[in-house]
């Protein structure tokens, strides 16, 4: 699906970071495709949550250096990466329960009209316009308030909230763990039709099952370190099972962060 | 607003919105009922109810003169209620509004009094009690955004420090005189027919043409927008009540001044927290503050922001009490005064856990209050009833609250 002479979208190299005596990230690269669904996999505890703050500017690394669409970029807050189009959406999926899936869609970035007061018929518009466009529509209103939508639904406003904005890539941590059978089924054709529309997009999951039947490749997290890419024409399940509780480390743990110099301040970003 | 489905239709098309049928309409109204937001019904409910009790126990109850009364006796509670709701809103709460109202009374009648001693015009020292009110909220907000303390704690401080420059305030005799005409006039001012009749008028058709252009704004974007059945049903409601008014009034003394001044003021205070950024962050910081920090919205500042809101409202509402009483004493902001505005934002129907309340709640459940206040007084009850009233009241409020709050949560649908 991806072709990798293509220039990548995102490109994380050699990215370190270390909380304290933890090193919860060793070295790690990460390249994101546009169009393509890249899976990334691992342990509790692999770093998997870590490099996503990362990348959407929550951590500063302590080394490491990021390329968006070709160019080099800085990460420093999260602002940094939703101006550059990367959009995160958090398991805990951040929607205000008491405000309607409009006003939550555009949540600080509210439309005004002439008088300078919010013009909340546009804002519905908009909000409709893109959930059609990513085929939402087991929601019957935009102006129906949070809590009284189903997981499933919450799910689809939380990512139709991160692209509308014209957003190039999409982070997706967990989207279907609490998700029944069926409002997962809702969610991954959603993401699929995020990378048809041209979207890179990055899940995490630990259900590999799902993740086969929608992402294009794999990358393999294990204790901090890189230690799998795979793509899933070329693979099974079972490789990537070995990859997540086995694969090869590149640095024995324990003994890696001294040679890096883990201190915080050297950070490659500044 | 306009009940929105998702626009459907060709894509290249874009769909001009229609009105929804008044069936329609009515489904969209029984199922957000069913679903826990139940709006005003228990206000309108309870109104019903004291009024025919009290009616039944003394038929001077519904008497113009008493009604007018009411209009009158509700302002200060209602007003300070306002600010309530903007702590509220955020999940917060504000015990000092009573002491503050008591603060302020005594900053303006001391400044005003004609003694030779440093006197200032009325509006001098209304701007200066104001002042200290936004200092006093702003540092509310601090200690509790910047430092963490509970707000519970931050503003029973600053009840205690308040009911003593009360005390210090109105000195040995206890009690400051209030002679200036303007602040007595803001309480005791009722107008003339003509004026209120014009008035009222003008507000129901300012009601009229802005609901016709929200809609009209609505289907021009292709959403649906309500029934005409449904327009004309609550704009004719709006007209009744807003006549009714100044009809009843009209056969007493006339329209109080001060409740065209709190209308007023409820309808920039409902613009601001729901047609501009800062209330819609408002709302939010109190629905969920960790997605309104993601979002980019500054939490610590919406919370300063409400705290001082709080204490403003506050200071104005004890500028009412002051003007009502022509008379400021070391009991200001005392009594019932915190519970009631506190009660009335809850009974208005807004959450005490934050996120969920109007700004018209709290002139909704001032009139309930006031209501009660003077259905006990007409009766002659004593002070101890009084109070176990309005206890049980507020109890029934919350349990409201946190009933339908359950609802709310339980009807997430499949
Ligand atoms: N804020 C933090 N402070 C200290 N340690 C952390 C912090 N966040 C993550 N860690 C540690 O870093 C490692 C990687 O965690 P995380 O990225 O959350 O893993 P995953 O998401 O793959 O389960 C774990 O050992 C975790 O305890
Ligand atoms: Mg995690």
């Amino acid at each position: 699906m991806a072709g990798h002479d293509q220039t990548p979208l995102l490109e994380v190299s050699g990215v370190s970071k270390r909380f304290g005596s933890v090193q919860a990230l060793y070295d790690v690269d990460l390249e994101l495709y546009p169009g393509e669904v890249l899976g990334l996999v691992g342990d509790n505890g692999a770093g998997k949550s870590t490099l996503i703050k990362a990348i959407s500017g929550n951590y500063k690394v302590d080394t490491g250096t990021f390329k968006f669409q070709g160019q080099p970029v800085q990460i420093n807050d999260p602002k940094d990466s939703s101006d550059l189009g990367i959009e995160v959406v958090y398991q805990d999926l951040a929607l205000c329960d008491n405000l309607n899936v409009t006003q939550n869609m555009f949540l600080g970035r509210e439309e005004k009209n002439g008088v300078g007061l919010l013009d909340e018929a546009t804002m519905q518009r908009r909000a409709a316009e893109t959930l059609k466009r990513l085929s939402v529509t087991t929601l019957g209103s935009v102006n129906l308030n949070i809590a009284q939508l189903s997981g499933g639904q919450r799910q689809s406003v939380a990512v139709a909230k991160a692209v509308m904005w014209n957003s190039k890539a999409v982070i997706l941590d967990e989207p279907t763990a609490a998700l029944g059978v069926a409002q997962t089924r809702q969610v991954l054709e959603l993401v699929r039709r995020l990378s048809a529309e041209g979207l890179g997009v990055l899940v995490i999951s630990h259900n590999l099952h799902d993740l086969f039947e929608i992402a294009d490749r794999f990358m393999v997290l294990r204790l901090g370190q890189k230690v799998a890419d795979l793509v899933k024409t070329e693979t099974t399940q079972q490789q990537v099972v070995e990859a997540i509780t086995a694969g090869q480390l590149k640095y024995v743990p324990g003994q890696v962060t001294d040679d890096r110099d883990g201190e915080r301040e050297d950070n490659g970003n500044n | 607003m306009a009940i929105t489905e998702l626009v459907d239709g060709d894509n290249n098309v874009t769909p001009v919105g229609k009105r929804l049928s008044f069936a329609e309409n009515a489904r969209g109204w029984i199922q957000n009922l069913k679903s826990g937001e139940i709006g005003s019904l228990p206000v309108v409910l309870g109104l019903v109810l004291i009024a025919v009790f009290f009616q039944a126990q003394n038929d001077r109850y519904l008497s113009a003169q008493n009604l007018t009364n009411l209009l009158v006796q509700m302002a200060a509670i209602a007003t300070i209620s306002t600010g309530i709701v903007f702590v509220l809103l955020i999940g917060e709460i504000d015990l000092s509004v009573g002491a503050m109202a008591g603060v302020g009374g005594v900053i303006i009648a001391r400044l005003i009094v004609p003694d030779g001693t440093a006197e200032v015009p009325w509006y001098v020292a209304l701007g200066l009690a104001l002042l200290v009110g936004i200092v006093v909220g702003g540092i509310h907000g601090w200690f509790v955004a910047k430092i963490g303390v509970p707000s519970l704690i931050v503003t029973l401080a600053t009840l205690f420090i308040g009911r003593g420059v009360v005390l210090a305030g109105t000195g040995k005799q206890g009690l400051i005189r209030v002679q200036d005409d303007s602040v007595i006039g803001i309480a005791n001012t009722f107008l003339q027919p003509s004026v209120a009749w014009t008035i009222a008028i003008g507000a129901i058709s300012i009601y009229a043409v802005t609901n016709y252009l929200s809609d009209r704004n609505a289907m021009s974007q292709g959403l649906s927008a309500q029934s005409w059945s449904m327009y004309v049903a609550r704009t004719s409601l709006a007209a009744v009540m807003v006549l009714g008014v100044v009809a009843v009034t009209g056969n007493d003394r006339g329209l109080p001044l001060i409740t065209v001044l709190l209308g007023a003021a409820v309808v920039i205070l409902t613009v601001f927290a729901e047609r501009t950024h800062f209330g819609r962050y408002i709302y939010a910081v109190g629905g969920n503050a960790e997605a309104s920090r993601r979002a980019g919205i500054n939490v610590d500042r919406i919370k300063i922001a409400c705290f001082m809101i709080g204490s403003f409202m506050a200071v104005l509402g004890g500028l009412v009490l002051a003007s009502r009483l022509r008379s400021v004493d070391n009991s200001a902001g005392e009594g019932n005064l915190l519970l009631n505005s506190i009660a009335g934002a809850v009974i208005g129907g807004t959450s005490l856990f934050g996120g969920r309340g109007k700004i018209s709640s709290a002139i909704q459940g001032a009139l309930v209050i006031a209501s009660v206040e003077s259905g006990m007084g007409l009766l002659g009850w004593p002070s101890d009833r009084k109070f176990m009233v309005t206890g049980a009241i507020l109890l029934i409020a919350v349990t409201v609250d946190t009933v339908s709050r359950r609802t709310r949560q339980s009807s997430g649908r499949a």
